[in-house]
């Protein structure tokens, strides 16, 4: 697809460190944390003005789904406008425990894995076409997603037979299966819940949840960017070599825990290239595509260049041109570097902090924050972009209809209700609106909808 | 509280923001990387082994 609905949905670890001794457990933490969701939307799942959803996930995670993006940078501006959403319902939360008695600093982690091993995710969705039969699009990407931690894993410390050891990805030593329809109890690389949000006769909504989330933009770019152009080559239909795993989820594992890209990786041809040679292969098929279709946006060229770079990066074992840029590489330079200067072994419990605060996403005390204001780590967004998707929707989606429909209700102080595809009316005469197409922008039944909750009951 | 949206700190949030603009780079130095060091101390809760420990959620998805 050229124009391709994109989303994100992030949710994130949540602490509450008492300086009073006073602990409060996850659920409490959280219940402060929503308090003022829940006084402005009446409940802690809400769509909020800017088209995004804000809500309470299992297991007390609060999490924040991007409103429906068509671009690139775009999307990195709504998933990291969630991140200014997060820090100003901390600030509020600190304040309110204070005035009951609680002294103590709340942390949000943008990560994917707490102390004691449990795993909560970032997920991916894209659309994609109906047509495009499942079955082949899984056998295609799965040997993509599995190597793609290489180029945007968050970086990580794991025991591996009592050694502590930096690998890629966080989320690889979490997931069970290739495909299927379950999230917690046995997680899959692709997720086939197909709730497409929009119309179920020609798109489809693909759910990828075997990600890292990423504090990188770079990175984030690199991820969601070489993920749509290894999907355009599947779409296109054009062949190409037969790459499926014979173990998916064990080489996941293995490639997450071998640091040079040197694992192995068995194929169902009976073919065994390592992991780093995956990639070039599939970079290759994408490059070759590219140059026969043109670029369909205008940062194909940069996504490109980076995805390359990482690849020698690893092949030469020389990070130095990747480590402003990629996750894993900015995060294993800085725990190296603390590491060697304060002669500390990588399972210290100080690094084991340095770890964890890489992903607190306050911008003062966060590490990567500290990285990024001291120029050893990139952006690709203007701030004022990040700013703006904190109260605007994307305007060349759907959720400038949804976001249209909240305000005006809002304005009324009737009762209404919305989700992806539904803008209700509860009120008067009611009304609803269903709007499947999830690229448009206009909508005459929405406008009439408002028209009439303008109308005195 | 507005009625338009839950924050309280939109003023704050652009600060924040524009603070976030990258500072002079004088990390090439070794006492840059000192200065780093010091910095990343500074910030760090000063309990490691009670601050990672502390930190259990249920799982998620």
């Amino acid at each position: 697809m050229d124009r391709r609905i994109f989303g994100l949905e992030t949710e994130f670890g949540l602490n509450y460190v008492p300086s009073d001794g006073r602990r409060l457990t996850p659920e409490d933490a959280a219940r402060h944390l929503f308090r003022p969701v829940v006084a402005w939307g009446r409940s802690s799942n809400v769509f909020l003005n800017n088209g995004s959803r804000l809500y309470l996930d299992v297991g007390s995670h609060p999490e924040y789904a991007t409103a429906e993006c068509d671009q690139l940078l775009q999307l990195i501006a709504h998933d990291r406008a969630g991140e200014a959403v997060m820090l100003d319902l901390v600030e509020q939360a600190e304040e309110q425990l204070l005035e009951e008695g609680h002294e103590g600093r709340l942390f949000l982690f943008k990560n994917n894995v707490d102390s004691a091993g449990n795993s909560y995710g970032c997920h991916e969705n894209y659309l994609i076409p109906r047509k495009i039969e499942f079955k082949r699009l899984a056998d295609m990407l799965i040997p993509f997603l599995v190597t793609r931690q290489l180029l945007c894993g968050a970086g990580h410390l794991v025991q591996v037979q009592d050694q502590t050891k930096f690998v890629f990805s966080q989320r690889a030593d979490h997931m069970w299966e290739g495909v299927s329809s379950a999230t917690t109890r046995s997680r899959p690389i692709i997720n086939t819940r197909d709730e497409p949000h929009a119309d179920a006769e020609y798109h489809r909504r693909l759910h990828v949840i075997v990600g890292d989330s990423s504090m990188s933009e770079t990175t984030q770019l690199l991820k969601i960017g070489a993920t749509d152009l290894v999907l355009r080559l599947i779409e296109s239909g054009e062949i190409y070599h037969d790459l499926r795993l014979e173990n998916p989820i064990r080489s996941i594992r293995s490639i997450s825990h071998e640091f040079t890209g040197q694992t192995v990786v068995r194929l169902m041809s009976g073919d065994e290239p390592t992991a780093l040679q995956l990639q070039w292969k599939i970079l290759e098929l994408v490059k070759a595509f590219v140059a026969r279709h043109g670029a369909h946006h205008d940062q194909v060229e940069r996504v490109l260049e980076l995805w390359e770079r990482v690849l020698v990066a690893i092949e030469s074992q020389d990070f130095s041109p990747i480590d402003q840029d990629i996750d894993w590489a900015i995060k294993h330079k800085l725990i190296t570097g603390y590491a060697k200067k304060n002669d500390l072994a990588l399972d210290s419990p100080r690094i084991a902090q340095l770890n964890l605060t890489y992903h607190d996403i306050d911008p003062n005390r966060g590490l990567f924050h500290l990285l990024r204001r001291r120029g050893l780590a990139s952006s690709v967004l203007d701030p004022a972009m990040i700013h703006d998707a904190v109260e605007n929707p994307p305007a060349t989606t759907r959720a400038a209809l949804r976001s249209k429909f909240i305000r005006a209700a809002r304005a009324t102080g009737r009762r209404y209700s919305t989700d992806w595809v539904h803008m209700k009316y509860e009120e008067g005469e009611g009304g609803v609106v269903l709007c499947k197409d999830p690229f448009a922008t206009s909508n005459s039944s929405v406008d009439e909808l408002i028209e009439v909750m303008r109308r005195p009951v | 509280m507005t009625q338009e949206n839950f924050s309280a700190r939109r003023e704050t949030q652009a600060q924040a923001l524009e603070a976030e603009q990258v500072q002079a780079n004088t990390t090439g130095t070794s006492a840059g990387v000192d200065d780093l060091l010091d910095e990343i101390d500074s910030v760090l809760e000063s309990n490691a082994e009670e601050f990672v420990r502390g930190f259990v959620q249920k799982g998620g998805q």
